[in-house]
């Protein structure tokens, strides 16, 4: 556990003297602006729910950018030797990497707190949504940071880790079209695995198990997937 | 210290190193002498518990490196061969970070921390991030990580590659301050290094060791004869008629052309044990010639080395043509 927290404090650190994690954050902010913004044009409700909705679409893009670095510039740089031959056990490595980049999601959610915040003093929104809702980003974006992570255990190179992230997220994503296109039993399969299905009871207000659970096996499954990833680089030598 | 019985690793169908047995004892600084690609970077590679062998073991202080891996680690301070820095940390804090995941309690790392920067050199630069040091003192930072805490064990690949001279000088001076209290274990392909640093040493060639022996051994066990070198002046041809005539000499061969005409260098092989100094400085004198300079030729490890590996090639290649 103090082998974990070390390792998720130096990469958190690390994120801050990068100027990466600060133009996506930028333009992230820009865009879920834009988007928080425009509707009310149209739409005279105190709701965060198309906001949120987007929001969960841009986190394709935008979180890769946060996890694309994690296994890839350590394999890079070879300091992913000093990880593995210091008194570390591997998954001690998974779970710092993957807590750096949870709590990286929890600052930039910080960051558009303030859009609740302008909802609240300008209209009377109901609460509850908007509590769901952020949980359900935060389920949502842990989740793909876990496959980010995921994805960046392959590769020395943080491009190809980030579009593989990328790629594997859009399938995810585009469950639904994926299954359309395979048979069964693929089909169920995938149409389970879609993200949209399982986020929109959050944005509705709802807190449903089966989607919490939906999450977390994401989370479970893509951290024990780097772990033996991590652990065949030893074997692959 | 540290024990290591039959290691074989394979790439694939690439055996990298095949049958690599040898033990290491408490305080002693050992060399691993080899070629670029002769399995150096893979015996320390497992030995550091970076990767498995494909068979064999290795215990370090009596664990096993793949059963007991986090024991083992605990006594192992490792330099990799690319040194592992990250360029946007301080070095005090880079340390500080490497003291956290050995384990160092809170209470002791300052001074832990304190203790290894004084050992490298690398004090004043405590506060300057890593990404503007200059190569040399990178190199002593990679040091400094792998003394925290005092490992019984040193494992360090080719710790002197890519310094100027003097970095060169310090660094080995350095490690040769290692011996005693730790284990060191330090690969090279800088010939000079072994012999100044090193109280014994393994040459591993295409994954097999080729010899181990003290560096003055070596040089003892391969000369198989007594080399003595002569500068004299006089026609050619009659000074190695007369040089060969001395008894105990086996052959003789022109070295190189002295600066006139007819001055040369001859190297004179002598049988082993045999003392033909005296002998070879009358019959040049007897035999009318000018006797400018004759000494002793003693084989450098350099040579050894090249000779080593060269006999090795040539009896794999006799091997195949048969």
């Amino acid at each position: 556990m103090r082998n974990t927290l070390a390792i998720a404090e130096r990469e958190l650190k690390s994120y801050f003297v990068s100027p990466v994690p600060y133009v996506v954050t930028g333009l992230f902010l820009v865009i879920a602006g834009v988007l928080f913004s425009g509707p009310f044009s149209r739409v005279s409700e105190a709701t965060l729910r198309y906001w949120i909705g987007n929001v969960s679409v841009i986190w394709l893009i935008v979180l890769p950018a946060f996890t694309m670095r994690l296994l890839a510039e350590e394999a890079r740089s070879g300091t992913i030797e000093l990880l593995l031959t210091n008194p570390v056990r591997d998954f001690e490595v998974v779970l710092g990497k993957y807590l750096a980049a949870l709590g990286s999601l929890l600052g930039i959610l910080a960051l558009t707190l303030y859009y609740p915040a302008v909802l609240f003093i300008f209209g009377s929104p109901d609460g509850g949504p908007i509590l769901t809702s952020y949980v359900g980003i935060i389920l949502q974006g842990a989740a793909f940071l876990a496959v980010g992570l995921w994805a960046s255990s392959f590769t020395q190179n943080q491009i190809i880790a980030y579009f593989l992230s990328f790629a594997i997220l859009l399938i995810m994503w585009l469950g639904d079209l994926v299954a359309d296109a395979i048979g069964k039993p693929g089909s169920d399969a995938m149409r389970y695995l879609s993200v949209p299905s399982h986020f929109q009871d959050f944005s509705r207000g709802v807190i449903d198990t089966t989607h919490v659970i939906y999450f977390l096996s994401i989370v479970a499954a893509a951290l024990f997937l780097a772990y033996l990833s991590l652990q065949t680089r030893r074997w692959g030598g | 210290m540290i024990d290591v019985q039959q290691l074989t690793k394979d790439y694939g169908p690439h055996r990298a190193i095949s049958d690599v047995t040898f033990s290491v004892e408490r305080g002693e600084v050992l060399g691993f002498l080899g070629p670029n690609g002769a399995g150096k970077t893979t015996t320390m590679r497992i030995l550091t518990g970076y990767m498995p062998a494909t068979s064999g073991t290795v215990t370090i202080a009596g664990f096993d490196i793949f059963k007991q891996s986090v024991e083992a680690r605990q006594r192992v301070g490792y330099l990799p061969e690319t040194v592992p820095l990250y360029p946007e940390m301080s070095v005090s804090g880079y340390l500080d970070f490497m003291a956290k995941l050995k384990g160092i309690p809170r209470r002791d790392r300052k001074s832990e921390i304190e203790r290894v920067m004084r050992a490298t050199g690398v004090v004043e630069r405590a506060e300057q991030l890593i990404a503007k040091l200059s190569k040399g003192f990178r190199q002593r930072v990679g040091v400094a990580q792998a003394l925290l805490g005092s490992p019984d064990v040193l494992v360090l690949d080719e710790p002197t590659i890519g310094l100027d001279p003097r970095q060169i000088i310090e660094v080995r001076n350095l490690i040769k301050s290692f011996g005693g209290e730790h284990t060191v274990i330090l690969s090279t392909h800088i010939l000079p290094e072994v012999s100044m640093t090193c109280s014994r040493v393994i040459i591993i060639n295409d994954g097999r060791l080729v010899a181990v022996d003290t560096p003055e051994n070596l040089t003892r066990r391969l000369r198989g004869a007594e080399a003595i070198q002569v500068e004299v002046r006089g026609p050619r041809a009659a000074v190695i008629k007369q040089l060969k005539q001395v008894p105990k000499v086996t052959g003789v061969t022109v070295a190189s052309d002295g600066r006139e005409g007819e001055v040369a260098t001859y190297n004179v092989a002598g049988e082993l044990g045999a003392d033909v100094r005296e002998a070879l400085a009358a019959a040049v004198v007897n035999g009318g010639f000018g006797l400018l300079e004759l000494h002793q030729a003693g084989m450098s490890l350099e040579d050894i080395f090249l000779r080593l590996t060269t006999e090795e090639a040539s009896v794999a290649t006799e091997g195949a043509a048969a």
